[in-house]
C-alpha cells in the first residue's frame, strides 16, 4: 500500500507538471482526488489494515493528498498567468500612433512674459495696479515734473485729444506713480504695467502702442544703494543668478538722481564680439540696456503730498516688448501684434 | 553728438594714451552714454603714397598708362592707370595688391590688356573724399599729393587725416552743455580724473573801423530772444579753410565750405553755440531786427525751399524782408558768397521752445535748431562771437571790426546752493567725506567754496541736492556704491480683477482658445463694417486729434472689430481653424468727465471645420462655470445688426446683460473678407466681476441613489430648450435633481412641423430610496404641465 500510494504520488505530480490547459488540470484533479480517484480507490483499502499500520498509512495518504492538491492550485495558478499574457500580448498596440488631440491655447508671449514678471514683484511684496490709457496732461507730465514745452509733449510725440492737450494717450506708465501716491500712505511697494502709447509708425522696432512696467517704492531712509540691491535682485531672478549687471548715469525729469540699468551680454560675455564678429545679441556693445531707474524726485513726491524730507524712494520703468523680444529671439515687433496663430503657436 | 579723439586731445585734454574701448566705456559708465564709435580708417586699408617714377603707353591701348610707382619697399611696383591728369615725379595715392578702399571695394593684383598692374591709383573720390574736403584738387583724374605734406609709402589714412576715432555720444536733455567738444571735453577730463586745457579767445583787431559804424540791432521779440550777441568783418577773403580746420569739421560730419562758414560751423561744434554769417552787403539799412514773422511772409532758405512763414516764427530780418529763421537756418538772400567783402557775424541765445515748434512747423530740424531747442548757456554767445573773430584773424581772412553789439535781455542769476554732505550720503547710501565731494565737484569745474555751491551758467540742471547728488554719484562711481538689500514689509498681490482675468485667461486657454493683442485705437469705418446702425451710441468714440492715420485715429468703443480683423488676418494667411481670445479694454466717453470709462470685454473669435453656435456656447458655459459664476441664461437676439438675426444670443446672468454671442453676420464676415462662418462672443469681463458665486461650500454627497427617467416629446417647432425645461423643473419639484437634452429629432415618425425633444430627468430624494411611485408620480405632472403649457406630448 506505501509503494501504491508512492507510485500516485510520483505519477500525479508528473502528469499535473504536465498538463497544458486548465481543462486536462481538472480532468486530472477528478481522475487523481474524485470520488473515483486513484487516491480514493487506495484509501479504500485502508479497512483492510492492522490497527498499528492504519495511522500510519492514514498520515501518508493524507502528505500525498496535500503534496497532489497543492501541484494542482500552483499549475492552476501558473496556467492563468500564462493565458493573460497571451492575451495581452494579443492586446498590443503601437503606442507610436498620435495621441488624440486635445487643442491647448497659448498665453501671448508678452503676456507670457509680463505674467512672470509681475509673479517675481508680487512675491518681493509689490502690489500690482493698473490705471487709465486715456489720462490726464498734468498726471503724464505736469506732475512727473515735465515741463511745459518739453519736447515730450510735442504733438509729433504724443497723441491728443483735446485743443488745450490736457487730455491724451498716456506715453508711460509713470503717471500710475502719482495716482499710487495720491491714494496710499508709505511705506509701499508698486508694480503697474500696462499699454502706452506715442506717435511713431509701426516698424521692426517700433510701434505706436507698446507695454512698460513701471514699479515705484517709498519709505523712509530708502537709498541708491537699496534701489541697486532691488533691483538686482529682480533682475537676477529674470535673468538667472549668474547676470552681470551694471548701472550708468541717466536722465529722466521724475527721478534725481538717475540711471540706467544693463545687464552683460550672455552671448559674448561683455566682449562684444564672438569668433571676431560683432556680437549679434547686443549689436557689438557687450551690453544690453535693461531698464530705467532713479531716485523719486523730490518734487514728485511733494507733487503727491509726501514730506521729501522725511520719506525717498525708488522708480524704475522698462519696456515689455523689448524683453520679450530679447528673451524669445523675436526680431520683428510688428509679429507681436499681428497676431498670426502660426507664430502664437511657438510659445 | 559727435567727438573724434584727436581733436580733445590735441586742444583739451590728451587722452592719447587710452584705448578706445577704455575711453567708451569709462564715459558710458560716468554717464555720457556712447551709442557708437568708429576708427576713420576702418575703411582704408594698404593705400600708399607712391611716387610715379615712369610712364609708357600701354601697347594695346590708347589712353592707358604703365607705371613704375615707388611705394617705399625698395623695388618699384607696377600700375596701369587710365588717368590722364598723372606725371613722373607725381606722388599719388596707390592701392596696392590686396588693398580696401570706402564701399568694400576690395583692389587686388591683375592684368589690364594684357599688362600686369599691381594695383591701383586712386582718385579723392574712390578714397572718400569729396571736392569739399579738398577744394582745389583735381576731381576728374588721381589725387595729386605733391602740395600735401606727405611721404613716399606713408599710409594715406595719414595723409587723409584718418588716424582719428569718431565717438557718437547719446546727450541726456539736462545736459545742452555737453552738445560741444567743449562740454564732452569736461566730461572726458573729469571721468578720467584730470584738469582740461582752457582757452580764453584773443581778438587783436584792427584799423578798418567799429561795428556801430556799420550796424544797428534791435530785438523787439525780447521774450524769444535772451541775448543777441554780434560782430563785424571787413575786408573779407573768402576762400577755402586750412587743413586742420576742414579736418575736424570732416570729421564730425560737417561739410567744409568756404573758411568764413567753416569758421561758423567750427565754433559750433567747439562751443556749442551755432553761429550764423550774414553777407553785410545784403543786409538792408545794416539793421538787424530780431522779430517775430508776420503771417504770410516768405524766405528762402540757404537750401533754396521757399518757406511760408506763420505769425509768430522767429526771424531774423533788416528793415525790409526776413534774411535768415531764426537760431535755424540762414536765408539765400544774405548767403555767404565767393565775393563777400563785410560779414556780420550772429551769436545769439533764442528760446529753445520756439525754435523747436518753428523748425518742428516747418519740417527743417537742422543741426543748430537741434542745440537751440536743448535751451543753451546765454553766457556763451560773446565767448563764441570772439572765438570766430580769434578764427578770422587766425585764418587771415579779413580784419575784425572794432567793438561788440550786445542785446542782453535776460537778468543773469548767479546760483548757489548748499554742500549738504549727510543729506547727499543719506540719499546715495554711501560714506563719502566732504573732501571728496568737492573735488568731484571741482572735477566737473563746479566751483565749491565753503559750504557754498556756485553752480556754473553752463549747469542749468544743478537745482537741488538730489542733483548735487547724481553729480556726486557718478563721480565716485555708480557701480562703487554698496548694494544694500532693502527689507520691505509689505505685502504683494493683485487685485480681484487681475486674479479674475488670470483665471479666465487659462480657461479660455484650457478651452483651446490662443491669446491676442489688439492696438486699443482703431478706424471710425469699423462702425459700417460691423453694420452698426447710424445712431448707435457706440458711434462716439474718443477721437485722437493727431492720429498717425484715419486707421488709428479713434479710440474703439466695442472690442469686435479687433477680433474680426485678427481673424480676417489668420484667414488670409490660410490658417484653416482658429481660436482667439482677448481680455481687451473699451473706451467708453462719459459726458461731463475728462476721461472715458475703461472697462474690460472679454472677446472669442473662431471660425473652422468644426466650430458651430453649439461648440462656442458650450466654451463659454465651461468657462463660466471654471469662473464659479452664476447661471447665464442666453435670449434670442435678432435685431444685433453684427450677428447672423437666427443664431445670436444675449447672455444674461442674474437679470443682468453681460454679453452677445453667436455667428458674425455673414455680411459682416464677408466685410473683413471671410468666406466661412465666424463665430463670436463679447462679454463685459467688468460685469463678470458681479457674477461671481460665493466662495464653495460642501455639501454631503446623495447617501440614497438617483432614479432617471428619460421622457421624449412632441411638440411645435416653436418651442425651445429653454421653455420646456423651465417647465419640467417648475413641474418636477424638489426631486429633480437635473434635467438634461440629450436629442432633438426631426423626421420619420415626427408629423412636419413639430420635432421630438428628448430628456433625461433625474430624481433623487435626500432621505429615502425613491420608489416607483414616487417617480411616475413626477413623470405625470411634468406630462400634464408640458401638455397644459406648451401642448407637448409624449412621442
Amino acid at each position: 500500500m506505501k509503494n501504491q500510494l508512492e507510485q500516485i504520488r510520483v505519477s500525479a505530480l508528473k502528469a499535473l507538471e504536465d498538463a497544458a490547459t486548465p481543462a486536462a488540470l481538472e480532468e486530472l484533479r477528478v481522475k487523481l482526488l474524485g470520488k473515483k480517484g486513484e487516491l480514493t480507490a487506495v484509501l479504500k483499502q485502508m479497512g483492510k489494515l492492522s490497527a498499528e499500520e492504519r495511522p500510519v498509512m492514514g498520515q501518508l495518504a493524507n502528505t500525498v493528498r496535500a503534496q497532489i492538491e497543492e501541484k494542482l492550485e500552483s499549475r492552476k495558478a501558473e496556467l492563468h498567468a500564462a493565458a493573460l499574457e497571451a492575451k495581452l500580448a494579443a492586446e498590443s498596440i503601437d503606442v507610436t500612433i498620435p495621441g488624440e488631440a486635445v487643442a491647448i491655447g497659448h498665453q501671448h508671449p508678452m503676456n507670457q512674459v509680463l505674467q512672470q514678471i509681475k509673479d517675481i514683484f508680487v512675491g518681493l511684496g509689490y502690489q500690482v495696479v493698473e490705471g487709465p490709457e486715456v489720462e490726464l496732461a498734468s498726471y503724464n507730465f505736469t506732475r512727473l515734473n515735465i515741463e511745459e514745452g518739453h519736447p515730450s509733449r510735442d504733438r509729433s510725440d504724443t497723441f491728443y485729444f483735446t485743443d488745450d492737450d490736457s487730455v491724451l494717450l498716456r506715453t508711460q506708465t509713470s503717471p500710475m506713480q502719482i495716482r499710487f501716491m495720491e491714494n496710499h500712505k508709505p511705506p509701499f511697494c508698486m508694480l503697474a504695467p500696462g499699454r502706452v502709447f506715442r506717435k511713431d509708425e509701426a516698424d521692426a522696432t517700433h510701434s505706436p502702442m507698446f507695454h512698460q512696467i513701471e514699479g515705484l517704492v517709498v519709505d523712509e531712509h530708502i537709498t541708491m544703494g537699496d534701489l541697486k540691491g532691488a533691483l538686482i535682485t529682480m533682475m537676477r531672478k529674470i535673468y538667472g543668478e549668474e547676470s552681470v549687471m551694471r548701472f550708468r548715469p541717466h536722465h529722466f525729469p521724475f527721478t534725481e538722481p538717475s540711471c540706467e540699468m544693463d545687464m552683460q551680454c550672455h552671448k559674448c560675455h561683455g566682449t562684444g564680439e564672438i569668433d571676431g564678429q560683432v556680437c549679434s545679441t547686443c549689436h557689438g556693445e557687450g551690453w544690453i540696456e535693461l531698464l530705467g531707474a532713479g531716485m523719486v524726485h523730490p518734487k514728485v513726491l511733494e507733487n503727491c503730498g509726501i514730506d521729501p524730507e522725511k520719506y525717498s524712494g525708488f522708480a524704475f520703468g522698462m519696456g515689455l516688448e523689448r524683453m520679450a523680444m530679447g528673451r524669445m529671439k523675436i526680431n520683428d515687433l510688428r509679429l507681436i501684434f499681428d497676431n498670426d496663430i502660426r507664430f502664437l503657436n511657438q510659445f | 553728438m559727435k567727438l573724434n579723439r584727436k581733436w580733445l586731445n590735441e586742444e583739451f585734454v590728451d587722452l592719447s594714451n587710452v584705448s578706445d574701448k577704455e575711453f567708451v566705456e569709462t564715459l558710458t559708465v560716468f554717464g555720457q552714454k556712447v551709442e557708437t564709435y568708429e576708427r576713420m580708417d576702418a575703411e582704408i586699408k594698404n593705400v600708399v603714397v607712391g611716387k610715379v617714377l615712369s610712364m609708357v603707353r600701354h601697347p594695346n591701348s590708347d589712353h592707358m598708362f604703365i607705371c613704375q610707382v615707388d611705394v617705399g619697399q625698395g623695388e618699384p611696383v607696377q600700375i596701369v592707370t587710365g588717368a590722364q591728369n598723372v606725371h613722373e615725379g607725381d606722388l599719388v595715392p596707390a592701392a596696392l595688391h590686396n588693398s580696401w578702399l570706402p564701399g568694400g571695394v576690395h583692389i587686388t593684383k591683375g592684368k589690364l590688356r594684357g599688362e600686369l598692374s599691381n594695383g591701383m591709383l586712386c582718385s579723392f573720390a574712390e578714397l572718400g573724399l569729396t571736392q569739399n574736403d579738398l577744394p582745389g584738387a583735381y576731381a576728374d583724374g588721381i589725387w595729386i599729393l605733391n602740395d600735401e605734406d606727405c611721404k613716399i609709402g606713408e599710409d594715406i589714412n595719414l595723409v587723409i587725416g584718418n588716424d582719428d576715432t569718431i565717438v557718437d555720444f547719446e546727450i541726456t536733455n539736462n545736459r545742452p552743455d555737453c552738445y560741444s567738444i567743449i562740454g564732452l571735453a569736461r566730461e572726458a577730463a573729469a571721468a578720467f580724473g584730470k584738469t582740461m586745457r582752457h582757452h580764453e579767445p584773443v581778438v587783436h583787431g584792427s584799423d578798418a573801423g567799429s561795428i556801430f559804424e556799420h550796424l544797428d540791432v534791435e530785438v523787439p521779440a525780447a521774450q524769444l530772444c535772451n541775448r543777441y550777441s554780434s560782430r563785424m568783418v571787413a575786408n573779407v577773403k573768402i576762400g577755402p579753410s586750412p587743413k586742420w580746420l576742414r579736418q575736424r569739421l570732416r570729421a564730425n560730419g560737417v561739410r567744409p565750405i568756404n573758411n568764413i562758414v567753416d569758421i561758423t560751423n567750427y565754433v559750433m561744434l567747439e562751443y556749442g553755440q551755432p553761429m550764423h554769417a550774414f553777407d553785410y552787403r545784403y543786409v538792408s539799412s545794416g539793421k538787424i531786427v530780431v522779430r517775430e514773422a508776420e503771417e504770410g511772409e516768405t524766405l528762402t532758405t540757404l537750401d533754396g525751399t521757399v518757406r511760408q512763414l506763420k505769425a509768430g516764427m522767429l526771424v531774423i530780418a533788416d528793415d525790409t524782408k526776413p534774411i535768415g529763421l531764426a537760431g535755424i537756418m540762414g536765408g539765400e538772400n544774405s548767403e555767404i558768397v565767393d565775393d563777400t567783402t563785410m560779414v556780420v557775424f550772429e551769436s545769439a541765445n533764442f528760446n529753445g521752445t520756439s525754435i523747436r515748434q518753428t523748425a518742428l512747423a516747418l519740417g527743417m530740424r537742422t543741426e543748430a535748431s537741434g542745440k537751440f531747442e536743448k535751451s543753451l548757456d546765454p553766457m556763451m554767445t560773446i565767448p563764441a562771437v570772439q572765438r570766430a573773430c580769434e578764427l578770422v584773424e587766425l585764418l587771415q581772412c579779413g580784419d575784425v571790426l572794432d567793438g561788440v553789439i550786445d542785446i542782453v535781455n535776460y537778468v543773469p542769476q548767479p546760483k548757489t546752493l548748499p554742500l549738504e554732505v549727510d543729506k547727499i550720503n543719506r540719499l546715495l547710501g554711501t560714506e563719502i567725506s566732504k573732501e571728496e565731494m568737492v573735488r568731484y565737484l571741482n572735477l566737473l569745474e563746479i566751483p565749491v567754496e565753503g559750504d557754498t555751491i556756485h553752480v556754473p551758467s553752463f549747469r542749468p540742471d544743478l537745482n537741488l541736492m538730489a542733483d548735487i547728488a547724481e553729480e556726486v554719484g557718478r563721480a565716485y562711481g555708480y557701480n562703487e556704491i554698496p548694494t544694500t538689500a532693502f527689507k520691505n514689509s509689505t505685502q504683494g498681490g493683485y487685485t480681484e480683477e487681475m486674479k479674475l482675468e488670470a483665471k479666465t485667461g487659462t480657461l479660455c486657454r484650457a478651452m483651446g482658445y490662443n491669446e491676442i493683442i489688439t492696438y486699443s485705437f482703431t478706424s471710425p469705418t469699423v462702425f459700417d463694417q460691423i453694420r452698426l446702425s447710424a445712431d448707435s451710441p457706440l458711434r462716439n468714440a474718443l477721437r485722437i486729434q493727431n492720429p498717425l492715420g484715419e486707421d488709428t485715429s479713434i479710440m474703439r468703443t466695442i472690442a469686435l472689430p479687433s477680433m474680426l480683423e485678427i481673424l480676417s488676418r489668420n484667414n488670409a494667411y490660410h490658417n484653416k481653424s482658429v481660436k482667439l481670445y482677448e481680455i481687451a479694454k473699451i473706451y467708453l466717453p462719459v459726458s461731463g468727465e475728462a476721461l472715458p470709462e475703461e472697462p474690460k470685454m472679454l472677446v472669442l473669435g473662431t471660425y473652422g471645420a468644426n466650430e458651430t453656435f453649439f461648440t462656442l456656447k458650450g466654451e463659454l458655459e465651461g468657462i463660466f462655470a471654471g469662473l464659479r459664476l452664476k447661471k447665464a441664461s442666453y435670449h434670442a437676439v435678432k435685431d444685433n445688426p453684427s450677428y447672423h438675426p437666427g443664431r445670436c444670443a444675449a447672455v444674461v446672468i442674474d437679470g443682468m446683460e453681460v454679453g452677445v454671442m453667436g455667428q458674425v453676420h455673414p455680411l459682416v464676415a464677408k466685410n473683413y473678407g471671410i468666406d466661412t462662418d465666424v463665430y463670436c462672443a463679447e462679454i463685459s469681463f467688468t460685469k463678470l466681476l458681479q457674477c461671481r458665486l460665493p466662495d464653495a461650500t460642501y455639501s454631503p454627497l446623495p447617501k440614497y441613489p438617483a432614479v432617471t427617467r428619460d421622457l421624449a416629446l412632441i411638440c411645435d417647432e416653436a418651442v425651445t430648450v429653454a421653455q420646456a425645461e423651465e417647465v419640467i423643473t417648475a413641474a418636477a419639484g424638489k426631486l429633480l435633481r437635473d434635467v438634461k437634452l440629450f436629442d432633438i429629432y426631426r423626421g420619420v415618425g415626427v408629423p412636419e412641423g413639430k420635432k421630438s425633444m428628448a430628456f433625461s430627468l433625474e430624481l433623487r430624494a435626500d432621505d429615502r430610496t425613491l420608489t416607483d411611485t414616487d417617480s411616475e408620480g413626477v413623470v405625470t405632472k411634468v406630462l400634464n404641465s408640458l401638455k397644459e403649457k406648451l401642448n407637448a406630448t409624449l412621442r
